[in-house]
Order: structure tokens, then C-alpha cells, then sequence
């Protein structure tokens, strides 16, 4: 259970055009992420797949059955916002129980279910507290109970981590990550920041200005990205694009090539002095100036150069991505 | 953040203060000795402060004459009554104007404003005739359908912003969590904005209960309510100054204590949602 | 945004409340409209007949008409200046660290929540009468002649009897706008340099504008149908001094029970208010977007 399919679903608030036809299938128990840069239809494709919006066109299928139509408490779907939306008048375990409730199960069913569901989230301690007196952290893993306890066809995840802090986001996209393995329910995740979206996903789909650019695999997007946007969004830091006539020795109209993809040395293809190095002891980031413009470099170690120093770059041949004037791959 | 202030200047700020605001309290302070005294020590010269001989025979003498419990019964009703009428046709209103906004949205919400601006004076005639032909005039039932008409407007506006501050996140996931409407809204937005309906409701109740058009030019004495039963001291007991105190005493009392004790939802409640 | 079935919901459960309200304005202002074409008097049962414009022009022509429209003005634009000035005065003092706040802030609220009656009342015959009142005692005292307020300054006396009412209501609003002013923003301009005075013109009274907004608004709604304080006092006398336009519309129609008249001042009155809730609503646009 947990497969759902998106048949040409078109979304227009008035005259504009959020979502143009679409085709999407997600399978059961896969973890899909949907990723683009704010205001891409992410979140408004999640929430037509929850029934927070209607579509304006299409069919939207759950487990071979069309639930276009349906309410959202219908479709069987669970979701974890990005506020958490925790009810800030109930306890944690009335937060946990309140779909239980809806559904109208028995109290002893309620309770051992919450029991269950606190256990696995580590939160059996704060039961009786309101969301008010918990940390960020543990919020969202409220949220996250208050979803798994009406075991759905699929969990909705839209933008949940990015109200917490760094070091906390690390910690719970391994939770969720760790969830999935456990549960094995289809999961989807909305995100515009692209390490969460590599780091967990199964599939990922990238999205822009409501059209699907690519799906795949991380390291299907990673290495052979099908158009320049895709090139650009996925990977930290940003591919480096050089245009113009070294971009024409490779026959191409442009060129693409990943940070970690150069080398740095005392002779190479090009020369340019750094404008900035950043040594985080593990890898060292350099800003270089050069003929064709900037060109962010990533070394392993510690490359012992400086700001002002002069550097020759050599980029891996093998790894350079090629496009053509439409930014699509050659 | 917090500055030391000197004692000095702290002691000025309070003399400075205490003044005003016991200059501005004064006339109720005032009243209330004064309904204390006999006639004679209420028109003492010099006047008599706090020695004189305190007496309660004016609050029995007002209740022997006019009924006070009566008009008290008729005030209770009538706000209580026109503001939790209101209140249940403003929630929902105020959910619809908060959550699902259209286009029109505030502009209904002006125009909802905008027939408060309305002068009362320009309905009476009208409304009095209304009432005369249908036999509300001078009944409770009467003055609680104008009372709700007329705060309406204000109920909504306070409700309006106090839900707008809810998320509206928290309302699709309970219907997520798969509450239908009715439940939406009476398990987790009313439990949430029971701060902003409580100071709705009391800011309501004050302002029917000293509601003074309305209920002066529609009632005559069997549903009369403290206002009326104010006015009827008007003139010539008006000069009965220690019974008169008694009486507006009587008529003030209850809401300025119901104030009192609940300033801080009050507070809330009079900026109307408009000041945070 | 939301689904269709929960536009519908919104609708349906817009719709008591815009009906009624609807109701409520449209019925009463049809009937007043169609009265005011009128000949109608309640002492003449039967005699209703068709009158076009005749109310209207004994109406404006109406000796007391215009003074009460100026009393009216005067009135509204008297209260308003006296609450928002003291407010914001009132407001500074009560914001200073002082001991006993809490307790001066309830003795200032208190008058807010007197009934107009009583309160006229106790004014009129407590304090401005010119024999047994406190103001007279004091004048004597100080070796003056008592003043008689209500008969040789009625408007006056009125005006300060509303503005007591409604001083705490705006000394209230402003309070709780300058609690949430951010002490970072005065600290940052007392670091660019900006004294007390500077600070008030420039942070303070600005960040005021939106709450004073709110007050002016809703005093306006009540004080432009200000009733009950001249009926207990001086009946809107002596003469017209202290009628303004809705204590002349209840004359006309309910103490000499022509119909027709009165009915033709409310509608005067309407298009009156009217024209000052465009005004208003002009500025609250302004100010309460956001």
C-alpha cells in the first residue's frame, strides 16, 4: 500500500499557472523527495497530492484508486508541516491521539497505539507536557507521532526541518531516515535544500517553476544531470559553468564542471589567482580568479595556498558536462 | 535592557501618577462615599470626606422604591444575551473571513464596519414603530435582537484578528487528522482562541450593558434595564445626592468589578486585536 | 488558498452574519428613507401623505439644524482631542518604572466602564452643580463665584464629561502600543544620538500612529451618536446650545412625534456619517494594512 500516481494534474490560482501538466508515479515504500529553489510548486504539488488544494485539472491516484475528489482526511495520507502545527491547547499525548480520535477508535486502542508510537519517538517522558514546553527537536517528533499513529498509505513531509538548527537538522534527517527503513511506508519530502534531499532520498524529483526537470536517483542527478538547472542545483558546492571558447574546444555551448572535479597545481589549463581560501581541515574551498570568471575549487586535505596566491587549475576531462544553447545535456 | 532608574526619580513618577490617577478615579470615589451619607452630610459645606456617620439605608431605600434587583436582572440578560448571540453568529463568520479569504473578504469586513458607522438616530423612528407593531417595544427579547445587530459588527472585527493569528497549518492538520469542519472548529480553533473569545465576550457584555440609545428609547419599565433605571433619577431625585450615589453605585458596581477582575483579558479586548 | 469545499463552508458560514447585517441596515434605512417623503405624525393617525422633499427642506431650515451639525462637530472633534493628546500623555507617564502600577492603571481604567447615564448624572449634579457641586464648594473656597457649567458652557460641560468617559479607553491602547515598542529600536537611536524629545517625535509617535488610528476610529463611531449624557443633563438645552444631531432627530420624532421630520434628520445624519466613514476608512485602510 502507499503508491501514488499524479495523471496530467494542472494547478491555476486565477490566471496563473503554479503547476502545468504533470506526470508523476511514486512507488510503494520509496522515499521521494521533491526539490527546487523556493516558489518552484513543491509544496503546492504536496499539498494537492494531501487535498489541501484542489487540482484544476488531472487525477491524482492513490493505490490504483482516484482520490482526486476525495477529502484529505479520506485519502489516508499523514503530513508534518513545516510549523509542525502541533495543537498548542492538548498535551502531547492528546496531540498524538487526536486522529485516533477523529476515527473514532476505542479509548484502549487510543492509548496503547500513543503508548507505541511515544516509544519508538523517545518522547514517553513528555506525554502529559504541552507542545509549548518542548524544544524544537522534540516538536517535530510530536508531529512526526501524531502521523504514524493512523499508519497511512504515505507520509507527507513538507519543509520539516528547516525551523531547527543546524546540528539538530542533521540529527532528526537521520531519524526520519531511520524511520523509513523501519516503517517501510511511502514517504514524501519537500525540501528546497539539496543535501537533505541527496542524503535521504530514494528518488528525487526536481522541480522548477512547476514542471518536473528531472527524476532519479541522487547519484543519477549527480552525475549525469539532464539539463544545465539540474547541473546547477544539485551538488555543494555549485557546478562551476564556463562558457564561450573553451567551451567550444569541448564542442559544447557551455560547460559545467563540480568543484571536487579540478585540481589544483603549479601548471595546469588555467591560471587564476585566489580571492578567497577556506580551510575546514578536512577539504579546502578556493575562490579562484580567472580568465573565464570565478571558479570554485574543492580539495581534499589542506592545500597550503592563500588569498593572493597565483594557482593553475586542471579540471578532470572525464567529468565535464557539456550543454548545448538550450541547457539541455549533450 | 533594564536601566537602574534612580529612587528619586522613581518617587516623582509615582507622586506624579498617583495624582492623576486618583484626580481621574476621583468622581467614583466620590460617589461611592457619598452613598454612604445621610442627605444632610452629602451636601455638608465644608464637604465631609470620611468622617461622617456611614449609613446602607439609601441602597434599601433605592431597592424599596424602584425594584433595583428588577433592572439588574433586565442588564444581566440583555448583554448576556445579545453578546453570546453575537458571538454565535461571529465565530464562524470570523473562521470563514480568516481561513478561507476570497477576493471580497475585507471588503465585507469594511462593510461590516461601516453599518456601525451608521448613526442609531437614523434607524429609530423605524425601529421604534417596528417594534411598537409587533409588540417588542419595552421587552428583553426586543432590546437583545437590536443589542446583537449593533455589536455584530465589532464582534466580528475582534474575532477576525484573533483568528488570523492562528495558523492556518494547524487547521489542515486536523483535517488531515481527519476532523470534518464542525469538529475543526470546536476542538482545536475554538480551544485555541479561547483568550481572544473571552475578551470579545467581556469587552461585549460592558458595552451592551451601559448601552445607553437603544435601550433609553425602547424600553419604559417592565424590561427596562440600569440605564433606564439611572435615568429616572434624573430629575428631582437627582438632588437626593446620597440616594442618587446609592443608585448609580448599584448600576456601576457589577461591571466594574467584572472589569477589574478580568483586566488583562480587557486590556486584550479593548484595543480590539488592532494594538499587540 | 484552500479546496472548493471548504470555500463553500466559508461561504455558508459567512452568510448569517452578513444577511442579518444586511437586514438590519437595509430595512430600517428603507423604511426611514420612505418616512422622510412623508407627512406622518404619530399624533395624527391615518394622515400619512405624500410630501417629496418638504421634510427635508423644514429640516435644513430648521432653526436649531445647523447648530446642532456644529455642536455635533464640535463635540466629536473636542472629545478626540482632549483623549488622543491626554492619552499619549497619560500613556508615557504610566509606561515610567513607578511603584503601585498596577493599581494606577485600574483606578484609570475605571471610568470606562460607567454607564453614560450614571455618569452624566453624577457630574451634572455632584460636581457642576452651581449650589451643592464640588467645583462650586472649591470655587468658593478660593474666593470665586461658582461656575455654572451646564447652563452657561453646556457644549463644554458635555465635552468633558465624555472626554472623562473615554480617556481611559485611549490611555489604554496607546499604553499597550508603547509596551510593545522594541527597547532595541529607542536604544539604537539614543546611540545615533537622538535625545528623549527626538526619540519621542521619531520613534515613539510613529509607532503610535496605528493605535491612535484605532482610537480615533472607534471614539468616532460612538461619540458621533453621543445621547444619553445630553438627555440626563440639560436635555440639549438651554436652547439648542448642547443639541447635536441625534438629540434633534429624537426630539423631532419621539418627543413631538413627527415622523416625517425625524426621519428625514436620520437620513441627514446617514449621509453625515457616511461622509466621515469614508474619511476614516480612508486612513484605517492606510494605516491597518499589514
Amino acid at each position: 500500500m502507499g503508491q501514488i500516481e499524479l495523471k496530467g494534474v494542472t494547478k491555476r490560482f486565477g490566471d496563473v499557472e503554479v503547476i502545468p501538466p504533470l506526470d508523476l508515479q511514486i512507488n510503494e515504500g520509496e522515499f521521494v523527495v521533491f526539490v527546487g529553489p523556493s516558489g518552484c510548486g513543491k509544496s503546492t504539488l504536496l499539498r494537492l497530492i494531501a487535498g489541501l488544494e484542489d487540482t484544476t485539472g488531472g487525477r491524482i491516484e492513490i493505490d490504483g484508486k482516484d482520490a482526486t475528489d476525495l477529502r484529505p482526511a479520506q485519502r489516508r495520507l499523514a503530513m508534518v508541516f513545516q510549523s509542525y502545527a502541533l495543537y498548542p491547547h492538548m498535551s502531547v499525548r492528546k496531540n498524538i491521539a487526536f486522529p485516533l480520535k477523529m476515527a473514532k477508535l476505542s479509548q484502549a486502542e487510543i492509548d496503547k497505539k500513543v503508548e507505541g508510537a511515544a516509544k519508538v519517538l523517545n518522547l514517553s517522558s513528555y506525554l502529559d507536557r504541552r507542545p509549548g514546553q518542548l524544544s524544537g527537536g522534540q516538536r517535530q517528533r510530536v508531529a512526526i507521532g501524531r502521523a504514524i499513529v493512523r499508519e497511512p498509505a504515505a507520509f507527507l513531509f513538507d519543509e520539516p526541518l528547516s525551523n531547527l538548527d543546524a546540528a539538530l537538522r542533521v540529527n532528526m534527517r537521520l531519524e526520519i531516515s531511520e524511520l523509513h527503513n523501519s516503517l517501510k511506508t511511502t514517504m514524501i519530502y519537500v525540501t528546497h535544500d539539496q543535501v537533505e534531499a541527496m542524503t535521504m532520498a530514494d528518488k528525487i524529483v526536481v522541480l522548477q517553476a512547476g514542471r518536473i526537470e528531472q527524476v532519479g536517483t541522487p547519484l543519477e542527478l549527480y552525475r549525469t544531470p539532464k539539463n544545465r538547472f539540474v547541473a546547477g542545483f544539485i551538488g555543494s558546492p555549485k557546478m562551476n559553468f564556463i562558457g564561450g571558447t573553451e567551451a567550444q574546444k569541448h564542442g559544447a555551448h557551455e560547460i559545467g564542471i563540480r568543484p571536487e572535479h579540478i585540481t589544483v597545481g603549479t601548471s595546469g589549463d588555467w591560471q587564476g589567482r585566489v580571492t578567497v581560501s577556506e580551510h575546514l581541515g578536512s577539504d579546502t574551498y578556493l575562490h579562484v580568479q580567472t580568465d573565464h570568471g570565478i571558479i570554485n575549487v574543492r580539495s581534499a586535505g589542506n592545500v597550503d595556498v592563500h588569498h593572493g596566491d597565483t594557482v593553475w587549475l586542471t579540471p578532470e576531462t572525464a567529468n565535464i558536462h557539456k550543454f548545448d544553447a538550450n541547457g539541455s545535456a549533450v | 535592557m533594564a536601566r537602574t532608574v534612580t529612587t528619586q526619580r522613581k518617587v516623582i513618577v509615582t507622586a506624579i501618577a498617583w495624582t492623576i490617577a486618583i484626580a481621574i478615579f476621583f468622581p467614583i470615589l466620590w460617589t461611592f462615599l457619598t452613598s454612604f451619607k445621610t442627605e444632610a452630610d452629602a451636601i455638608a459645606t465644608p464637604p465631609k470626606f470620611l468622617f461622617f456617620n456611614w449609613t446602607t439605608e439609601n441602597y434599601t431605600t433605592v431597592q424599596g422604591r424602584s425594584n433595583y434587583f428588577l433592572h439588574f436582572w433586565n442588564s444581566v440578560i440583555i448583554s448576556v444575551g445579545s453578546t453570546v448571540a453575537a458571538l454565535i453568529i461571529a465565530i464562524p463568520a470570523a473562521w470563514s473571513m480568516a481561513f478561507v479569504p476570497g477576493k471580497r473578504t475585507k471588503d465585507i469586513l469594511m462593510w461590516m464596519l461601516s453599518t456601525k458607522m451608521m448613526p442609531a438616530v437614523g434607524v429609530l423612528v423605524p425601529i421604534y414603530l417596528l417594534f411598537r407593531d409587533t409588540g417588542l417595544l419595552d421587552t428583553r427579547t426586543g432590546l437583545v435582537i437590536v443589542l446583537t445587530l449593533m455589536n455584530l459588527p465589532i464582534v466580528v472585527w475582534m474575532l477576525y484578528t484573533y483568528f488570523k493569528e492562528i495558523p492556518g497549518e494547524i487547521l489542515e492538520a486536523a483535517r488531515m487528522d481527519g476532523a470534518n469542519l464542525t469538529r475543526e472548529i470546536i476542538y482545536v480553533l475554538t480551544p485555541m482562541a479561547v483568550p481572544g473569545i473571552a475578551s470579545t465576550l467581556l469587552l461585549n457584555i460592558i458595552l451592551a450593558w451601559n448601552e445607553a440609545f437603544w435601550t433609553l428609547n425602547l424600553t419604559a419599565s417592565k424590561s427596562a434595564p440600569l440605564t433606564q433605571f439611572i435615568a429616572s433619577y434624573s430629575s428631582p431625585e437627582g438632588l437626593f445626592y446620597a440616594k442618587l450615589s446609592a443608585a448609580s453605585m448599584m448600576a456601576i458596581a457589577p461591571i466594574i468589578v467584572l472589569g477589574w477582575f478580568s483586566q488583562k483579558q480587557l486590556v486584550r479586548g479593548l484595543t480590539f486585536g488592532a494594538v499587540k | 488558498m484552500a479546496t472548493q469545499a471548504s470555500r463553500a463552508a466559508g461561504r455558508l458560514m459567512i452568510s448569517p452574519a452578513v444577511i442579518l447585517l444586511f437586514l438590519w441596515m437595509i430595512v430600517p434605512l428603507g423604511m426611514t428613507i420612505w418616512f422622510s417623503f412623508l407627512r406622518y405624525n404619530l399624533l395624527i393617525p391615518g394622515g400619512e401623505t405624500f410630501a417629496g422633499f418638504e421634510n427635508y427642506h423644514y429640516f435644513f431650515t430648521d432653526p436649531n439644524f445647523w447648530p446642532a451639525l456644529w455642536n455635533t462637530l464640535t463635540l466629536v472633534l473636542g472629545v478626540l482631542l482632549i483623549t488622543t493628546v491626554g492619552g499619549i500623555l497619560l500613556a508615557l507617564l504610566l509606561d515610567q518604572p513607578m511603584f503601585g502600577q498596577g493599581i494606577v492603571r485600574v483606578l484609570v481604567i475605571a471610568p470606562f466602564f460607567v454607564m453614560p447615564t450614571v455618569s452624566a448624572l453624577v457630574w451634572k449634579n455632584m460636581f457642576m452643580n452651581p449650589v451643592n457641586g464640588l467645583f462650586a464648594w472649591i470655587a468658593r473656597t478660593l474666593g470665586f463665584a461658582p461656575f455654572d457649567f451646564l447652563s452657561a458652557a453646556p457644549l463644554f460641560s458635555i465635552i468633558l464629561i465624555v472626554a472623562w468617559q473615554w480617556l481611559p479607553f485611549a490611555t489604554l491602547i496607546l499604553l499597550t502600543a508603547l509596551q510593545s515598542l522594541d527597547s532595541e529600536q529607542l536604544e539604537a537611536a539614543e546611540m545615533d544620538g537622538a535625545g528623549p524629545v527626538s526619540r519621542f517625535f521619531y520613534i515613539m509617535l510613529p509607532h503610535l500612529a496605528r493605535a491612535a488610528t484605532v482610537v480615533i476610529l472607534i471614539q468616532t463611531i460612538f461619540l458621533l451618536s453621543v445621547f444619553a449624557e445630553i438627555l440626563v443633563t440639560t436635555n440639549g438645552g438651554p436652547g439648542n446650545a448642547s443639541t447635536n444631531l441625534t438629540y434633534l432627530v429624537y426630539s423631532q420624532s419621539l418627543l413631538q412625534y413627527d415622523v416625517g421630520l425625524g426621519s428625514a434628520g436620520g437620513i441627514v445624519a446617514v449621509i453625515l456619517a457616511n461622509i466621515v466613514a469614508i474619511f476614516l476608512m480612508r486612513m484605517i485602510g492606510k494605516n491597518l494594512e499589514t
